[in-house]
């Protein structure tokens, strides 16, 4: 194949910028629900209440142990089952597959974030509980007073890579369909039959973005060092 | 009551059971995945080693390496692999053309899948290697033993016994990254769930199937790096008994 | 009972009636009044069927056919304003979407066969294909029996899988097959000679070598596995959107108002980059305008 053919790259300029908004909202959306889920699943594996505990380590590690693309098409199939069954519609509701991952990741995610978190929690001495204990906090207040504010502050680097990695994974959505930057990128490259072109754009365009954010996550690293 | 007499049914083509037609599946998947581990436990550590040296152009070297393959997602490699990289090499291409069509697919998915992860493995190795005191290279470089030596005798096996935790969820995470490969038409298990729910409309059978296959292969690893972890732990050391 | 109060016991029934005739909408038509809405499922690169422009609006043949019935919905249902979704399908989801209620309608490049009439109901034939392969001219292959050992494309999830697998049986032809996910993978697998043919509806294949960098390196070969045709897919046991449809597309055909639109997509150039297909109605396809049916095929 001889040349490259720009010119359905530039003229699906704006579709694949669609694509981009939605890989970056549901990123976005995925990180803040995740580590959301991700915190009370550690507080409930930290809880001590054994069947809350079990229930979520077992929970954390089915979502660990299944590959993301499996995740993917069960929650596809079950989120408008589910909706369904919560509000007894006649029809299924109209849950595409676009709507369906942020149910997904949010879930999916949590898993890791979970993880994450309970290892920050951990991090922190336990005679910071014992003290807040002393000066009369119960257990809710003693987290979001005292443990969680610096536990999350020792995990951001770790969080934010989390999610340049969940940045990537977003692409696996493309293969339900998705107008995702990825899945926008095959739909022209299906329509146009520029494959080369389009997959090469794809990975440049995903490698400047992601090596950036890595470049940001070290910097802030190094601020955050500082600090401490 | 759980349907199960589905797995018992002969495909379309009639030639075997969906049964049969997921474990077919399972094989690929399992031959991938052993193939790529070695590919990536090979080209990563020696990655990992790379860097940690101090020759400058071989540390930069190795960073874009880890950089490259750490910052495009899994998906659109196997895209590049297939779809991109064969137009601009030609003894590719050539293969591409003259191998038996299935194998090419299982060859590019190795090498996509194995790269990808020899990134990861270099970091883990790299950052294994850094975590010994910086006294143990010096001690190996007083005993006169050479730079090679050192690596080979003394940082590395104590290096490998502290990554064996982190290598264990890569080598999970290469399981989990296999399924990948069925967009590129790779007959692994998630190609055959995917078919057998199509063409059934078992969705719920199929994905269940295949969950409890990829559980099952995920705790299998896991078991047997645990096994390692014992098997290597130097008396007295690293928290021997944890 | 006396006459008077018959006369308007009977006049009772026939108001209720009436109005229960009137109200009784079913199935789709039902549930557009309903909800205020109707989806139509579109693909994103059956050029020039159904597929997206630049500004990732659905465009095409089926596209433009599916207007009409969209249009005929909002006069029966006399809701001008009813809202009209546009839902993305592929070839693998298509018929659960339609099942599930996802989509009402579904205008790509469908095939009427026997087999999914078991599933799903179809509008009336707009289009006639014979199932052909793409070969580069500098292969030497001319006919079918030619591919006898060779590896073949065909897209996953498409009518064309079995048909190859049973005529790979009938005439012992020992094929390799690949799948591509898309037309245009399957193309480009072909193109690049990772496999000698790609057997896809020939229209299909003349859509992707007018797309191709060089049109005239490929050649479709003249046999035909077999004739299939298109139609628009609805679902089943939906006897009203059924009746509807078969009358709207019916009108397009008997007026002759299809043979502009054909004209529009088939041999005019095309959006996104004005390429012209240059595919003349076929005997077949002026068979289908002139009786318009919904025969599958087996």
């Amino acid at each position: 194949m001889e040349g490259f053919d720009w010119a359905s790259v530039s003229a699906s300029l704006p579709f694949l910028m669609k694509g981009l908004s939605y890989t970056v909202q549901l990123t976005v959306v995925a990180a803040i629900g995740g580590t959301l889920w991700g915190i009370l699943l550690a507080l409930a594996r930290l809880s001590g209440i054994a069947p809350l505990a079990w229930a979520a380590a077992a929970y954390v590690n089915l979502m660990r142990s299944v590959p993301l693309l499996l995740v993917i098409f069960w929650f596809y199939f079950l989120v408008p089952v589910m909706l369904q069954w919560v509000s007894g519609a006649a029809y299924p509701p109209k849950i595409g597959p676009d709507r369906s991952a942020y149910v997904t990741f949010i879930l999916f995610e949590g898993a890791y974030f979970c993880e994450i978190v309970r290892a920050g929690i951990q991090s922190i001495p336990k005679g910071q509980l014992g003290a807040a204990y002393a000066i009369g906090l119960n257990y809710a207040q003693a987290m979001r007073l005292i443990i969680l504010p610096q536990a999350l502050r020792n995990m951001l680097p770790v969080l934010l890579t989390q999610t340049i990695v969940l940045f990537q994974d977003v692409s696996l959505v493309a293969l339900l369909n998705v107008t995702d930057l990825v899945g926008a990128a095959v739909k022209i490259a299906q329509r146009d039959s520029r494959l080369v072109e389009m997959y090469t754009l794809v990975a440049v365009v995903y490698f400047v973005l992601s090596y950036a954010l890595s470049l940001g996550v070290k910097a802030l690293n190094r601020r955050i060092a500082i600090i401490r | 009551m759980l349907g199960l007499g589905i797995f018992g049914e002969e495909t379309p083509d009639g030639d075997t059971t969906w049964a049969m037609s997921l474990l077919s599946g399972l094989e690929y998947t399992l031959a991938l995945v052993a193939l790529s581990w070695i590919v990536a436990m090979v080209l990563g550590s020696l990655l990992g080693v790379l860097r940690t040296t101090n020759r400058r152009w071989v540390v930069a070297l190795g960073d874009a390496w880890v950089e490259l393959f750490r910052n495009i997602p899994l998906l659109v490699q196997f895209f590049l692999w297939y779809f991109v990289i064969p137009e601009f090499v030609p003894p590719l291409k050539r293969m591409a053309v003259e191998m038996d069509p299935t194998r090419f697919q299982l060859l590019l998915s190795v090498v996509c899948l194995g790269l990808f992860t020899s990134a990861r493995i270099a970091e883990q190795v790299k950052s294994g290697i850094l975590s010994l005191p910086r006294g143990q290279r010096m001690a190996g470089y007083a005993m006169g033993l050479t730079e090679a030596q050192t690596y080979r005798y003394v940082l590395l096996p104590m290096a490998f016994r502290i990554i064996i935790p982190p290598l264990t969820s890569e080598s999970m995470n290469l399981v989990k990254n296999s399924a990948v490969a069925y967009s590129i038409g790779l007959a692994e298990l998630f190609f055959r769930t995917r078919e057998m729910g199509e063409m059934t409309f078992r969705y719920f059978a199929a994905f269940g199937a295949a969950t409890v296959l990829y559980v099952l292969v995920a705790f299998a690893i896991n078991r047997v790096f645990a096994w390692l972890e014992r098997a290597t732990a130097v008396p007295g050391y690293l928290g021997g008994k944890r | 009972m006396t006459a008077f109060k018959q006369a308007a016991l009977f006049a009772c029934l026939t108001i209720v009636s009436a109005a229960a005739h009137a109200q009784a909408l079913t199935g789709t038509l039902q549930k557009a009044k309903e909800t205020g809405a109707i989806t139509v499922g579109y693909r994103e690169s059956s050029i020039p069927f159904s597929y997206l422009d630049n500004a990732g609006k659905p465009i095409g043949y089926a596209i433009d056919l599916c207007g009409k019935i969209v249009d005929a919905v909002k006069a029966e249902l006399k809701m001008p304003n009813l809202k009209v979704n546009y839902s993305p399908v592929t070839s693998s989801n298509r018929i659960p979407l339609l099942e599930n209620g996802t989509i009402d309608l579904e205008c790509g490049s469908t095939t009427n066969s026997v087999a999914r009439q078991k599933q799903v109901a179809f509008g009336p034939t707009y289009f006639v294909i014979n199932v052909s392969a793409a070969v580069k001219k500098d292969s030497g292959i001319e006919r079918f029996e030619q591919l006898k050992g060779k590896t073949i494309v065909t897209t996953s999830g498409t009518t064309s899988v079995p048909l190859l697998k049973k005529y790979a049986k009938a005439e012992d032809a020992d094929f390799k097959e690949i799948y591509g996910k898309d037309h245009a993978e399957s193309f480009l697998l072909m193109a690049d000679g990772r496999a000698v043919a790609f057997v896809m509806d020939d229209i299909l294949l003349a859509g992707q070598i007018a797309n191709s960098k060089d049109p005239s390196g490929y050649r479709i070969l003249a046999g035909s596995l077999r004739s299939e045709p298109y139609s628009m897919m609805l679902r089943k046991n939906d006897p009203q959107f059924k009746a509807l449809v078969d009358k709207t597309i019916g009108a397009v055909m008997k007026s002759g108002e299809i043979h502009q639109i054909y004209k529009k997509w088939f041999t005019s150039a095309i959006p996104p980059k004005g390429i012209n297909l240059n595919f003349p109605e076929n005997a077949a396809n002026k068979e289908a305008f002139a009786n318009p049916n919904d025969k599958g095929v087996e």
